[in-house]
């Protein structure tokens, strides 16, 4: 049962992003997007992180899958985009993708068991949730991350006004 | 007892905290101060750095694991952050002049650059993959929007698209790399998972820690500009507000290789996997093809960014060497930390002319530097000075780093990458040479005389007075190099 949903989801994710790429109309690309965005977050649930599937769906479905289409049509003439997506350098593009394919299936398919058992993941705890926000908070784990990040997303958002204000002449 | 560790772990950790003040005040103080004062902005970041100075020395030789070793303070963590403070701050000297009527919001500009410097400084000390990801991207972040700040000017719009398109990618496949690391050894502190990799006799797990350095080397050799992974630095280079540029080919770079550095040498000191010959061969491709491109740019921004690439591969040679500590200067990891300082002088300074001749010729071409010599002569022995030190001529600064790291290579029977170096070297000189030739030799295009502001001139004094000085005034930071072994 667990293997039929993991390949509905993984087909979700995959069918998605292929279909991100190859659309030539923005919107329906980003459509596209949306679908992949929920299957990964179906692979979240099943690896019992709740939570991070919520975020997922939140964040990324919610708000940025959006954004984007907002963006889109707030910009007119891609609306009626019907560029390819390819591009003068789509050959060397297919070489480096398939080199990087062929490493990963070789690296996860050939060299991953031999190193499984070293290695167990942890048990997910009761209140994965609970257990996340203590460790961001935690003065012994993970606060500096937490409150760099939170540096990070001030420093974007003077960048983007920065960037994006309109000049006004004084 | 919990408030004490609070401040145990606060007071190492001062530097940043002040260089964050700092940016926060420049970005109110704009916003209170208005138009009028607006000239001040450059000072008050000036004397956060000067505090930030006054905390890192605080912290001179000390060794501190802080938030469960999510950070350290060791004394090559307070090396890179002197390196961040001291390039910003002479950064900022250089951008004074130069954004006057070129761009509206300079107060933004200043505190922009003061997180750059954060950054840099929580990059030399990160120990866990989480904080080590963050402050790349902190960095990275600042750094588009600090590329595109002129924007008005059309190739600063697409110098920091481009360099915004690459960052993305490669920050991707640095953190496809991260994950294959964390799902094989189960940890994202470095020092964990230096322990379970160690632990792994029979080197099972050595083909997915392979696979994993070559991605996250994607990320790093992104930051450090080595070949492959250069293609961004001529076209940014070029669009970028010159003392952005200048920024970005020291601080940044000295960012990368702290980086490089940690990772490597706290993860992976244990050699299960070859990533020194992985280094080796990108310190080879990065100097060579650095060199050779150099030889034909005709912009001098684009010519000092593959010459800045080619530095990054005599760098890297350190990095290969280093298992070398013999002697109290040797040894490969400070050869890389002094090259990096003496490098930090030299190529500011070079900016600085550069930065000085742009603002009275309106033009960054090499063939605008015709007749300099007759326009400013300090401007041209101040450039042949710094040019001399790029090529490692003694007693230079950049000599002191190239002698170390050769050295080093040497002890180590690394005969190939010392003579490809070396080799490197002189190929250099040719395209320095074509400059020299425009500023000595050929009549100017026009007689007036070039001039340099006061707050340029103290950023070329200082930069050629340590670049010809540099063995006399750096002995406390060769002192601090020789304690840096990680």
């Amino acid at each position: 049962m667990t293997y039929a949903v993991f390949i509905l989801f993984t087909l979700m994710a995959l069918c998605g992003g292929v279909l991100v790429v190859t659309q030539r109309n923005l919107v329906r690309a980003a459509t596209a997007l949306v679908l992949s965005l929920f299957g990964v977050a179906g692979l979240y649930v099943l690896l019992e992180a709740g939570f991070l599937a919520a975020v997922q769906v939140l964040v990324y479905i919610g708000a940025i899958a959006i954004l984007i289409i907002f963006a889109i049509m707030l910009t007119r003439r891609m609306v009626q985009g019907d560029e390819s997506g390819l591009n003068r350098q789509w050959g060397w593009a297919l070489v480096s993708a398939v080199v990087m394919f062929a490493l990963f299936c070789y690296v996860v398919v050939k060299a991953w068991p031999l190193a499984l058992g070293a290695v167990s993941a942890p048990a997910v705890p009761a209140d994965s949730t609970e257990a996340l926000g203590l460790a961001l908070l935690d003065w012994e784990q993970y606060v500096l991350p937490f409150e760099i990040a939170s540096v990070l997303l001030l420093s974007a958002m003077v960048g983007a006004v920065v960037i994006a204000r309109e000049k006004h002449d004084s | 007892m919990a408030e004490l560790t609070v401040l145990q772990a606060l007071g190492p950790l001062s530097p940043q905290l002040v260089l964050l003040l700092a940016a926060l005040l420049v970005l109110g103080l704009d916003l209170a101060w208005g138009e009028k004062r607006r000239g001040w902005l450059p000072s008050v970041a000036l004397l956060g750095l000067a505090g930030t100075i006054v905390a890192t020395m605080s912290l001179w030789g000390r060794r501190e694991v802080l938030f469960g070793g999510v950070f350290v303070v060791d004394p090559s963590a307070v090396f890179f952050q002197v390196i961040a403070v001291l390039a910003t701050a002479l950064v900022i000297l250089m951008s004074i002049d130069y954004f006057e009527g070129r761009a509206t919001y300079t107060g933004e500009f200043y505190s922009l650059l003061l997180v750059a410097s954060l950054a840099i400084t929580l990059m030399a000390g990160s120990t866990d993959l989480i904080m080590v990801y963050l402050s790349i991207e902190l960095l990275s972040i600042v750094s588009y929007v600090l590329t595109g700040f002129m924007r008005e000017d059309r190739r600063s719009n697409e110098a920091a698209l481009k360099y915004f398109l690459y960052g993305a990618a490669a920050s991707a496949t640095m953190l496809y790399g991260m994950s294959l690391l964390y799902g094989i050894t189960g940890s994202t502190n470095l020092e964990e998972m230096a322990a379970v990799l160690g632990a792994d006799a029979g080197g099972s797990m050595s083909w997915v820690v392979l696979a994993a350095v070559m991605l996250l080397l994607v990320g790093f050799g992104f930051k450090v500009s080595a070949v492959p992974f250069h293609q961004w630095a001529p076209d940014v280079y070029e669009g970028a507000p010159t003392p952005f540029t200048a920024f970005l080919s020291v601080a940044s770079k000295a960012g990368g290789f702290a980086v490089l550095l940690r990772f490597f040498l706290t993860a992976l000191p244990d050699l299960s996997v070859n990533w020194v010959g992985l280094i080796a061969a990108l310190s080879v491709m990065t100097m060579t093809v650095g060199n050779l491109m150099a030889i034909f740019q005709k912009n001098i921004k684009r010519m000092l960014a593959y010459s800045s690439i080619a530095q990054a591969g005599y760098i890297l040679i350190g990095l290969v060497c280093w298992r070398h500590t013999l002697g109290a200067y040797g040894g490969g990891i400070s050869g890389v930390l002094l090259y990096l300082l003496a490098y930090l002088f030299t190529n500011l300074g070079a900016f600085t002319v550069v930065i000085i001749v742009e603002r009275a010729t309106g033009s960054n071409e090499i063939a605008d530097y015709a007749g300099l010599m007759r326009r400013n002569p300090w401007l041209a022995a101040a450039l042949f000075v710094f040019f001399l030190s790029l090529v490692g001529i003694p007693p230079t600064a950049v000599f002191v780093g190239k002698l170390l790291i050769f050295s080093s290579a040497i002890r180590l029977g690394y005969y190939g990458l010392a003579i490809i170096g070396v080799v490197n070297g002189v190929i250099s000189m040719y395209y320095y040479y074509g400059v020299m030739r425009q500023a000595f030799f050929l009549p100017p295009k026009e007689d007036t005389p070039i001039v340099a502001s006061p707050p340029l001139a103290v950023a070329l004094g200082v930069t050629l007075v340590m670049t010809l000085g540099f063995l006399v005034f750096a002995q406390p930071f060769i002192q601090l190099a020789s304690w840096s072994t990680l």
